[in-house]
């Protein structure tokens, strides 16, 4: 402990460790503990999301039909996005909140420790019963995960009640999980930081906690009144009662758009965490990275439509859809102009967290000019629904989100465990997957120009050997995250130890105020922050 | 070894792989980019689709330089002491301003192609009203009392499990609509059950048909030839094996297929006041049956339990006849079974019921004939 100070009261009586077994991590109301069971479920939902997509890319790697029936393989592709949507990507990024938000603002833990363990709970139970739809008779859902009604009401399997019961109670946990984010930041911060001096990833989860509230509900309205279409007579999607598929899609994509930015929104946080540790320079453009994403946010409200340009929406609103979508870009772009100012001039090193750092900002931006391409309304017909956009998302998603939490673990992994990764292994599944990731993404680009529609079990034979390539890809990709797990498993038993501030150029309370692994209670007393 | 070698064959070996797995199956032709199409609307879109494209290459190349720059040139290895400059009102103002006045060039065309892609009705010649069904397409042309159902290819079905080398696999249809050249088509979309979308790249039209709406979409197609497209929006477990066959031809080509496709609708009707023999209605039947049926009931009548009921064996099946008939004729309502008779023609309603009656491991023994049908309709 040579250069950081631990505030660490030692003399504190409540100052005990966890305590031991399986009931530790039941009754547990610690935010490190909420936060591992976070990314460890998380992780445990990435194999299982990756797994049904390696059944979609075999399915997919010859024309024909050779391993499922189509009826499988639509609710692989349902599945696929249900879980890596709801159960990778949103309690991953929970989990780096539970542990890192109060490491950051220097409390003591989150606001609201027993909600937050309830809402941790609460998740298992969801996906069981998710999961389970696959094994009862007639099927999991089948109609993709953004569920169009009729098709997933009057149309749907017997099981679509357990994923509608499924989502409400996702919802309910992601709704506790905001609300705790928003009093924990709000409330507990070490005196003297001010809102304009927290770190950015503070600043994007909190935004990001507010349209988990706004939209959450939205999609629990959603499916409510898909359970009352199928089993108590109203017709809020069914056209024969004078109902309106059209306005399911307005209500979803309501929901569904601010979706995308709460799965962007923190990755913008980390990204500004990591890339001016490694640049050794602060960075740039600090409150307009905050009003960025502010603009980000509110903006995310006003164009859910642009995914719905081939419905017959009115001219006038496909107009205002596209320029509303467009607009966006720029708030976006300034983000990725800042962060590639924080490099320019610095004095920069390429250890594994500023790797997938830089994978980020250089995929993250194909994705988002793809993006930019689908907003023009015009040409979105032939874009929509084909492999572009499936290239599209999953750019942002994937070689997006999925990264950006990736690199968060190799970056606070010695703050968790006290343990250094090993750098080698580290850069080889970084290299390893992002080469094996743009194998299997970057060819759909062109399945989808050539008029490849996503969601179907089989194609046409012009379309076999970028589908051959995407699938080679897709297996070393999915292959990748299973070394990735030895990676975390080994760096947990042992490793070289870390050191309180881990890298040369950090910065914030969680490096400069803690020592390495940080204690099972932090900041009992609040750290002074100028 | 040494590592750099061992990388090298590594290399060397995956890549033999990849190419003789890549040979094996390049038996069509691919493509990389849009492709220009058919229509005038069609070009403007690829016109835009490249204006858009090369901006994001110049954008995304400018960013990256800028990038790779800093990579290698300021890294600490090379001695780099970092900067501390971190605030720029001026520049954070000129990345705000510049971006926008990209978007505008890029709306200004954007608006006026969009405005054209959106008047399907201004002087249209023909009206084409498409209709989506699990999982097939019916054309009806407002004008001319002619309509059809078209749905995918036998010879593609037969080939399922092994399709190399099958020429259109999977987008080859029984019946393809005829239209004519340099005619404004307007077309008008809906939907029998769920949501579907009409997708043909080459002519650049790409509509949502849903039940309770009609939409519409137009194109002036330029060239003779044959347009093959699918369905764009996942509607159920055959979505994939619904596509769409556009013959462009003359307009003197275009009557006569008209005038063809009229004969064909008395010949069919004729056919209804024929007495039938139960071997010719069940042969008949097979056919209307995989075409129809087989996609939720199973090729071989034993359904998806749960989802689809099962034919063999099943009470509605096995039981009164009038109430067999009852359910393809009229459908049952709440449930995926559509209402067949404004889909099958009399013989074909006749031929299936006899069909699924004697066959599919039933054996009931009665017929009904197709005289009988008419009546109910």
């Amino acid at each position: 402990m040579t250069n950081a100070t631990t505030t660490t009261d030692h003399d504190d009586h409540d100052d005990h460790g966890p305590a031991y077994g399986l009931s530790r991590w039941i009754t547990t109301t610690n935010h490190k503990d909420i936060g591992t069971l976070y990314l460890w479920f998380s992780f445990i939902m990435l194999l299982t999301g990756g797994s049904f997509a390696m059944v979609i890319r075999a399915e997919l790697f010859q024309p024909g039909l050779q391993f499922v029936e189509p009826h499988f393989f639509n609710q692989m592709t349902t599945m696929h996005g249900l879980i890596m949507v709801f159960g990778a990507i949103m309690p991953a990024f929970v989990g780096l909140a539970n542990w890192m938000l109060p490491l950051m603002i220097g409390a003591p833990d989150m606001a609201l420790p027993r909600m937050n363990n309830w809402s941790f709970w609460i998740l298992p139970f969801a996906f069981s019963m998710l999961l389970s739809s696959l094994f009862m008779e007639g099927g999991g859902p089948a109609f993709g995960w953004t569920f169009y009604a009729p098709l997933s009401t009057t149309y749907a399997p017997a099981s679509t009640d357990f994923f509608i019961f499924g989502v409400h109670l996702m919802g309910i946990s992601s709704v506790m999980g905001a609300i705790n984010v928003i009093a924990t930041i709000l409330n507990m911060r070490a005196p003297g930081m001010t809102l304009m001096k927290m770190p950015l990833f503070v600043w994007t989860w909190l935004i990001t906690a507010y349209l988990l509230i706004a939209v959450m509900p939205v999609l629990a309205g959603a499916v409510t009144m898909m359970l009352t279409d199928r089993h108590f007579g109203t017709s809020f999607f069914d056209a024969a009662g004078g109902g309106d598929p059209v306005m399911f899609q307005h209500i979803f994509w309501f929901f569904g758009h601010p979706e995308v930015y709460i799965m962007i929104l923190p990755a913008f946080g980390i990204i500004s965490a990591i890339v001016p540790t490694f640049a050794r320079k602060p960075l740039f453009g600090y409150s307009s990275m905050v009003y960025a994403t502010g603009s980000i946010a509110i903006l995310s409200f006003m164009v859910w439509a642009h995914h719905m340009f081939t419905t017959g929406m009115p001219v006038a609103g496909e107009l205002y859809f596209m320029y509303a979508t467009i607009l966006i870009s720029i708030p976006t772009g300034v983000k990725v102009f800042n962060w590639v100012t924080t490099m320019w001039r610095g004095s920069m090193t390429f250890e594994t967290p500023m790797l997938w750092a830089l994978g980020f900002i250089v995929m993250f931006t194909i994705g988002g000019l793809s993006g930019l391409m689908l907003g023009v309304a015009p040409v979105d017909t032939q874009y929509h629904d084909t492999y572009f956009v499936v290239a599209h998302f999953h750019y942002v998603l994937v070689t997006g989100a999925l990264y950006s939490i990736i690199a968060a673990y190799y970056y606070w992994v010695p703050k968790w465990t006290g343990n250094m990764y090993n750098e080698t292994l580290g850069k080889i599944h970084f290299w390893w997957s992002t080469i094996a990731v743009n194998v299997l993404f970057f060819p759909q680009h062109f399945l989808g120009l050539a008029g490849m529609p996503r969601r179907i079990p089989d194609y046409a034979l012009q379309f076999a050997e970028f589908n051959m390539i995407s699938s080679i890809g897709g297996f070393c990709f999915g292959l990748a995250q299973v070394f990735f797990l030895f990676i975390i498993v080994k760096t947990i038993k042992g490793g070289k130890k870390a050191t309180d501030i881990v890298w040369e150029g950090a910065t914030g309370l969680e490096f400069e105020e803690l020592p390495s692994p940080a204690p099972y209670h932090s900041f009992n007393t609040a750290p002074e922050v100028k | 070894m040494s590592f750099k070698k061992l990388t090298a064959r590594w290399f060397a070996a995956i890549a033999g792989v990849l190419s003789m797995l890549l040979v094996s199956v390049a038996n069509a032709e691919y493509t990389l980019n849009l492709t220009e199409g058919v229509t005038p609307i069609s070009r403007d879109l690829h016109g835009l689709h490249m204006v858009v494209f090369w901006i994001c290459v110049a954008i995304g190349s400018a960013v990256f330089a800028v990038m790779a720059w800093s990579i290698f040139f300021h890294r600490k290895s090379r001695g780099v002491k970092a900067s501390n400059f971190h605030e720029s009102t001026k520049i954070e103002i000129i990345w705000t301003l510049a971006p926008l006045l990209i978007l505008i060039a890029v709306a200004i065309p954007a608006t006026s192609t969009l405005l054209d892609l959106e008047d399907a009705k201004t002087d249209a010649d023909i009206n084409l009203q498409v209709t989506g069904i699990q999982w097939k397409w019916k054309y009806k042309f407002v004008d001319e009392d002619v309509e059809f159902i078209s749905s995918l290819a036998q010879s593609s079905r037969d080939v399922v499990k092994d399709p190399l080398g099958n020429e259109n696999y999977l987008l080859e249809v029984d019946e393809p609509i005829v239209l004519p050249i340099n005619k404004k088509i307007r077309f008008l979309f809906h939907s029998n059950d769920v949501i579907h979308a009409w997708f043909v790249p080459a002519l650049a039209v790409k509509q949502d048909a849903i039940p309770g709406f009609i939409n519409d979409s137009w194109a002036i197609i330029e060239e003779v030839g044959t347009y093959r497209g699918q369905c764009a929006e996942l509607c159920g477990i055959e979505h994939g094996f619904m596509p769409i066959v556009v013959e462009a031809v003359t307009q003197a080509d275009y009557e006569k297929w008209l005038n063809g496709k009229k004969a064909q609708a008395l010949a069919v009707a004729a056919a209804a006041e024929e007495k039938w023999s139960m071997e010719d209605l069940i042969a008949k039947g097979e056919t209307v049956y995989k075409v129809n049926c087989s996609g939720c009931h199973g090729v071989t009548g034993a359904g998806i339990p749960n989802v689809f009921p099962a034919m063999t064996g099943s009470d509605i099946v096995l039981g009164d006849i009038a109430g067999h008939i009852d359910i393809i004729v009229n459908g049952k309502a709440g449930t995926a079974m559509a209402a067949f008779k404004t889909m099958l023609s009399d013989v074909d309603i006749a031929a299936v019921v006899t069909y699924e009656r004697n066959a599919l491991g039933n054996s009931v023994g009665d017929m009904v004939q197709p005289s009988a049908i008419t009546g109910l309709r």
